[in-house]
């Protein structure tokens, strides 16, 4: 893909990111940097894609870490978004309250 | 042959643009309470997704190395998250993101040794992004790192300053980027890479050590965009949608709650990464060393006060989760609300050491989310409130940031604990809050200290109010 094609779709995903989540409200801020480091994980795939292709002990062993990095990242963050997030309750009457 | 592999490009393409949706709308539905659980599912699902389309491309291989390095993660990462207790989250939080910036890092210089060795350096297109992920993961490691260390109490919280230290720093931010721009100017050499991350894993831990405790909000919001624009960086290099995508979402939202934190202090980014915000004002407290008379109080007579309020008001800050006191306050709260007393909480979106962390708080404690209210929703209620509680936070409710035009606080917007008819404030002892400015809360009329361990006090004013 050319670079330009890159730079695009970097700059639409910024704005969809700053649209999608500037509607954040104060509460839900810890969830949501947790499952951004979830996501963050992602990386794990840029080790999954040049393992392959490296050759020589220090270049496999520097992506297997890498690798193990990145998977600590999306397993934990993803868990422990999810722990946060069952423990937010509405009341019993949840209705009224709600913001929009 | 080339033309199954195409077909096989063109079906990872689409399993990746269903991975993207599926993050876009797992983030969507984090930002409402009653969705968040969903959407958080969500976004996983997608992470699997954008892992299995990749696993398919044909020139990825070792898969027991590949399935290795996903063992030892997982095998890591399911204790920690299971194990965390929520007090301690701001610390797992700058882990997660720490161990983020450590794997662009890694791979970035991966890409460099296989590049020299496969025929020397790669195109601009490909080597900028290279040096500018290995830079930022870098420092993004090690200042997350320092960010724990501070947070765990490992590294003392205080800001600490070398003489110097802004040269330093500047020094080197220079020598990464000048390596860098060597790099980029046609220089083939490791040993250069190795320097721009040594040099930049130095800056990472010199940019964090000079910041204080109350400042961690900033710092870990930073460090989270900067984890997701290196990402995105390494994806442009490898030339990965997915990497480029989900790093940028992260760095927008690393970048969105930077910015909110920065506001909630009334403070510039450069300010709080110049440093010393403690350090400066410490040395304006030691100036006026006088004495001055604050009127201190016991449980019982706390108790009979909260008991006979129509309105209670709770302002928690990093004291109430330090002494673990968020199930106290609750059973308290429930224990008031019986006598008819309404309990509201007062959020201060700094308050504790993470953005959202009292809410997290809370929500383990079963406090229901519409009960915690933002500072600009329950500022105006603090008039009609007849008891203001101040469980553990000093800088958040410090008058001075409204009128004190020479304070380091001057201008940031606070909780108005002081407006309601009388302030309780259960304070460990009369030390200075984290940082180091005094607050003439303490000393004003309506306004009495209740001294301990925030959990104990809590408790013994909650056997009070049973006894009543």
């Amino acid at each position: 893909m050319d670079l330009l094609t890159e730079i695009t779709i970097l700059i639409l995903g910024a704005f969809v990111g700053f649209e999608v989540i500037s509607k954040i409200p104060n509460t839900l801020h810890t969830p949501l940097m947790s499952a951004t480091n979830a996501i963050h994980g992602i990386v794990l795939l840029g080790g999954v894609l040049l393992i392959g292709t490296v050759d020589g002990f220090l270049n496999k062993l520097i992506l297997v870490i890498a690798i193990a990095f990145g998977t600590i990242n999306v397993v934990g963050g993803f868990l422990v978004t999810d722990r946060m997030l069952e423990m937010f309750k509405a009341r019993r009457r949840p209705r009224e309250a709600e913001e929009k | 042959m080339t033309y199954l592999a195409a077909v096989d490009y063109d079906v990872i393409r689409s399993l990746y643009i269903l991975a993207f949706a599926m993050f876009i709308f797992g983030l969507r539905l984090v930002t409402s309470p009653k969705t968040a659980r969903q959407g958080n599912l969500i976004a996983a699902i997608g992470m699997a997704v954008a892992l299995v389309a990749t696993l398919l491309i044909d020139t990825v291989g070792d898969y027991w190395l590949i399935a290795l390095g996903i063992a030892i993660g997982t095998a890591v990462g399911i204790p920690a998250a299971r194990n965390v207790k929520m007090t301690a989250m701001p610390q797992m939080v700058a882990l997660f993101n720490g161990v983020g910036g450590g794997a662009v890092a890694l791979i970035s210089w991966a890409d460099y040794r296989n590049a020299l060795a496969t025929g020397g350096n790669p195109a601009l297109a490909t080597l900028i992004p290279i040096l500018f992920a290995a830079i930022i993961g870098s420092v993004s490691f090690w200042g997350s790192n320092i960010a724990f260390g501070k947070l765990q109490e490992i590294i003392p919280s205080r800001p600490i300053q070398l003489p110097g230290q802004k040269i330093i720093n500047v020094g080197l931010l220079l020598v990464a980027v000048g390596s860098a721009v060597a790099i980029a100017a046609g220089t083939e050499s490791q040993a250069l890479f190795i320097l721009i991350l040594v040099s930049a894993a130095v800056l990472g831990n010199m940019f964090v050590l000079p910041i204080g405790g109350a400042d961690m909000p900033v710092v870990i919001s930073l460090l989270n965009a900067f984890t997701g624009l290196s990402a995105a960086a390494a994806g442009i290099a490898l030339d990965n949608v997915a990497l480029i995508v989900g790093g940028i979402l992260v760095g927008a939202s690393g970048s969105i709650l930077t910015n909110l934190m920065a506001k909630a202090m009334n403070r510039s980014i450069a300010n709080i990464f110049a440093g010393g915000f403690g350090g400066v004002v410490l040395a304006g407290a030691a100036g006026d060393g006088e004495e001055k008379p604050v009127r201190s109080t016991d449980a019982s007579d706390v108790a009979i006060q909260l008991a006979y309020a129509r309105k209670v008001v709770v302002a928690p800050g990093y004291g109430m989760a330090v002494a673990q006191a968020q199930h106290t306050v609750k059973e308290l709260a429930g224990e008031l609300e019986k006598r008819g007393v309404e309990v509201d909480y007062a959020i201060h979106p700094v308050a504790g050491r993470m953005p959202g962390h009292m809410n997290v708080l809370l929500a383990e404690a079963d406090v229901p989310y519409e009960s915690l209210k933002e500072m600009d929703e329950i500022n105006p209620e603090f008039q009609e409130t007849n008891v203001a509680l101040v469980i553990g936070a000093n800088d958040v409710t410090n008058p001075a940031a409204r009128e004190q035009t020479d304070s380091p606080i001057y201008g940031m917007p606070i909780l108005d604990v002081d407006k309601a008819e009388s302030v309780i404030v259960l304070k460990r002892s009369m030390n200075t809050g984290f940082a180091g400015i005094d607050n003439p809360l303490f000393y004003l009329d309506n306004t009495q200290l209740l001294f301990g361990d925030a959990k104990e006090s809590v408790q013994q004013v909650l056997k009070e109010v049973e006894e009543l």
